[in-house]
């Protein structure tokens, strides 16, 4: 990144903190939504309002400090007409940037249109403080087949993920053109996005799949707490956080001689892998706890690197118990999915714990919404699920049943849209 | 694909920002030149203020220049009474000045907002309209138009349901079940095309077309889906004749007080969208012919119907909002062209046979027709 750009970026940064900050005051007044403010999933900034700031170098809900809310939705394009496809993108930029402020999605869109006509805006938000709301745009593989023009712009890394052993995947719950993340501290402001957009988009797009997530399961910055997951482990402790700017751009950021010539509209972007992990709850629940901190790796109490004592401290590997084994067992997850035994390869995670409710025969449909964003899905996650589905103790505990990737690409300047974005 | 031709593709581009202005005000930036009698009202905006340099102006359109002077992203607002929405400018960034106009043709008080970081009630003051109303507005012919040629059509209905009725129970009555059951959707075709109009008759509508919860409530179970329970799982019993003859009684008595109906435009428009919820709410699901399962003969008569009254509406649409004409017919069109992909002889496939995903591309296809035909009733309410 040259020097310039930097300072550009630090600029805008400081600029957007003043706006956040501005905007409190705006809030405060607002009597109806005073007592609705969220402590948690703050952006870091202090009282900010719950405003994320929705344009900027980078699209928001990467590394954002992860909410607690997820709704993520993956659509189809049913229209073949390249100009309603570009069309939407715009509106629908407009639309998400306003929700982030916590406004309708169309100026007076509950009631402002009058008795007669169709409101605008859904309403369930109105009077919700914008709750950190992120909403997180990214384009499939499928998208840049010969319908719209799109295929030569097709990075070349945005290509299927392949098969691994042990997948179980519901081709209705994978894939999918387009995706839209939203995140919020409050599942209602997450909700009313993804149902307005998804209501501009009737007739141009269709919903695939979604999947609502009620908690996190990935700090992405290092002021927050590493979150439990449905087994009751901290998992993801070692993941890339917001203030690791060297970190990001080697592992997370798209880098422009990786998308040179027509796929240049990636640069400065991310990919994103979603998978959808179903865990056998009611298996799991009956295992005793050594074997379960033996499947992590990890302590369950604080979290720490088997034969550990600090959640934060490095595995170490070559420990071995008073039987001659080693502490952390080859085949636990932290081990597997460490970084020093993948070539160095990391990712930044930001999932979502699930529950579906149940399944029909009486056990929870719950578990882990994969969510993660890096560079290059095949260099880096690839390798990681290959090692993982071979030999990760906790496969036996659950089953990767939906599956998808994206290319997210970078933010919008202040008089870009989507569309603009990836059609000129 | 067939390449379309140009000039449609340029329609519909324009269409999202024609609506975005609405029927009345416009906004531009700045630089355009304002000629407006009396000038612009200038309104400057900061995040806690909101000055407006007059809060009277004569009836007629008026045209204000806002500068945004704060820190946040303002947009400003003209209502009338029950915060309507005459007229918006919005995504005024800092230190940005835009200018539109409303028209404001009715003499009274009304409000104007700022409202920094676009959330909230926002700034308001009264502003009052002075002078004389503009002449009130004639009825659109074609609007008058659209419900007298409406109302042929639903009388024209009428007749043929009275008629196919007339037909299915002296078939049922002469226990020639096989014929009974190849008329039985054809019969209901008619109903379901005026079905909102039907349906307004709350007396008649669950002795015609109940199903067989109706006698949770109470009541008995009669008309067309107790006719096809006998058809198609128990066999005809012993009062189906008399249930025969009670559906006709009914349907007669209908029929009488359908073409006695007298509908107003906007009726139209929302009846044009209730057919369609109901294909979205009965048909789609299997839930309306649960014996015969013979929905998707009643999912094309919803949508006939539909169609029918945006076709009488259509003279005025064509003025009012071209582009959304244009919408409803491209969608109505790939709506049809599925639906015919389905057909099998004379009538469809059962809805048994259908797929998951046959189910899901008509529901797509479906919510992409009903999201125009439901921004109608909006368009004519203006006229």
């Amino acid at each position: 990144m040259s020097g310039s750009t930097r300072r550009a970026v630090i600029a805008s940064g400081a600029g957007a903190a003043v706006a956040g900050a501005a905007a409190g005051l705006a809030y405060a007044a607002r009597p109806s939504a005073a007592a609705a403010s969220p402590a948690a999933g703050g952006g870091g900034a202090g009282a900010d309002a719950g405003i994320v700031a929705f344009r900027g170098e980078r699209q928001a809900g990467i590394t954002t400090a992860a909410q607690d809310r997820l709704h993520l939705v993956a659509l189809d394009v049913v229209t073949d007409d390249p100009d309603r496809l570009r069309d939407l993108l715009t509106r629908w930029t407009r639309a998400a940037e306003r929700m982030t402020y916590g406004a309708e999605a169309a100026p007076g869109g509950v009631v402002g249109g009058g008795p007669w006509k169709v409101p605008e805006d859904t309403g369930e938000a109105l009077d919700l403080a914008p709750g950190h709301l992120t909403v997180t745009i990214g384009y499939g593989p499928t998208l840049f087949d010969e319908r719209f023009g799109l295929a030569d712009r097709r990075p070349e890394a945005l290509r299927d993920l392949p098969a691994f052993r042990g997948d179980d995947l519901d081709p209705a719950t994978s894939g999918g053109d387009i995706v839209i993340q939203a995140c919020s501290d409050d599942p209602q402001v997450a909700v009313h996005a993804v149902r307005n957009l998804v209501r501009l988009g009737f007739g141009v797009v269709a919903v695939r799949w979604s999947q609502l997530g009620f908690g996190r399961t990935s700090s992405t910055s290092r002021s927050q707490a590493t979150p439990r997951n449905m087994f009751g482990f901290k998992d993801g402790t070692a993941n890339i956080t917001a203030e690791d700017a060297a970190a990001l751009d080697e592992h997370v950021w798209v880098a422009p001689e990786d998308v040179a010539g027509t796929a240049e509209w990636l640069a400065g972007g991310t990919y994103l892998v979603a998978r959808r992990i179903r865990m056998h709850i009611e298996v799991w629940d009956r295992t005793p706890l050594m074997e379960q901190e033996q499947v992590f790796g990890r302590d369950k109490r604080v979290g720490a690197p088997l034969g550990g004592t600090d959640e934060f401290e490095e595995p170490d590997f070559t420990r071995l118990g008073t039987d001659g084994m080693p502490r952390i067992p080859a085949t636990s997850h932290i081990q597997l999915a460490h970084h020093s035994r993948l070539g160095g390869v990391r990712i930044l995670r930001r999932g979502y714990n699930f529950t579906d409710g149940t399944d029909g025969q009486g056990h929870l449909d719950a578990g882990l919404f994969f969510i993660a964003f890096m560079r290059d899905a095949h260099r880096q996650f690839v390798p990681m699920q290959r090692a993982l589905a071979r030999a990760d103790a906790l496969n036996e505990y659950v089953e990767h049943t939906g599956s998808a990737l994206f290319a997210c690409p970078p933010g919008l300047g202040p008089d870009d849209d989507w569309g603009s974005q990836l059609f000129s | 694909m067939i390449a379309r031709p140009p000039l449609r593709v340029v329609a519909l581009i324009a269409a999202p920002a024609a609506l975005a202005l609405g029927a009345c005000s416009g906004a531009t930036t700045s630089d355009a030149a304002s000629g407006t009698s009396g000038g612009a009202i200038t309104v400057t905006a900061t995040d806690t203020t909101c000055e407006v340099s007059r809060t009277e102006a004569p009836a007629g359109r008026v045209e204000f220049t806002v500068t945004n002077t704060g820190s946040k992203v303002n947009e400003f607002y003209v209502y009338a009474e029950g915060d309507r929405i005459l007229g918006e400018v919005e995504n005024i960034a800092p230190g940005l000045t835009r200018t539109f106009h409303v028209e404001l043709a009715e003499p009274g008080t009304y409000e104007t907002a700022c409202k920094p970081g676009m959330v909230g009630d926002g700034i308001r003051a009264p502003f009052t309209i002075t002078g004389e109303a503009a002449a009130p507005r004639s009825d659109d012919e074609n609007l008058t138009a659209a419900t007298t040629e409406y109302q042929r059509y639903v009388a024209s209905q009428a007749d043929a349901f009275l008629a196919g009725t007339s037909e299915f129970v002296a078939l049922v009555k002469a226990g020639k079940v096989d014929e009974a059951k190849a008329l039985y959707p054809t019969a209901r075709s008619s109903w379901e095309r005026i079905e909102p109009v039907a349906e307004s008759f709350g007396d008649l509508d669950p002795k015609i077309d109940g199903r067989a919860e109706v006698e949770a409530e109470g009541m008995e179970f009669t008309g067309f889906h107790r006719l096809e329970r006998d058809l198609w799982e128990t066999g005809l019993q012993p009062d189906s004749a008399a249930m025969a003859d009670r559906l006709l009684a009914d349907v007669t008595e209908l029929v009488t007080r359908a073409k006695a109906v007298e509908l107003n435009p906007l009726q139209l428009a929302n009846g044009s969208k209730a057919l369609l919820d109901e294909i979205a709410t009965g048909k789609i699901t299997g839930e309306e012919e649960r014996y015969s399962h013979t929905d998707l003969w009643d999912f094309e008569a919803n949508v006939e119907g539909s169609t029918a009254a945006i076709a009488a509406l259509r003279p005025y649409l064509a003025t009012a909002d071209p582009a959304l004409v244009a919408t409803i017919d491209e969608r109505g069109k790939a709506l049809s062209d599925l639906l015919e992909t389905y057909r099998e002889g004379d009538g469809f496939v059962l809805y048994t046979d259908l797929t998951p995903q046959d189910v899901k591309k008509l529901t797509t296809a479906l919510d992409a027709f009903s999201e125009p035909v439901a921004t109608v009733a909006g368009v004519v309410a203006r006229g």
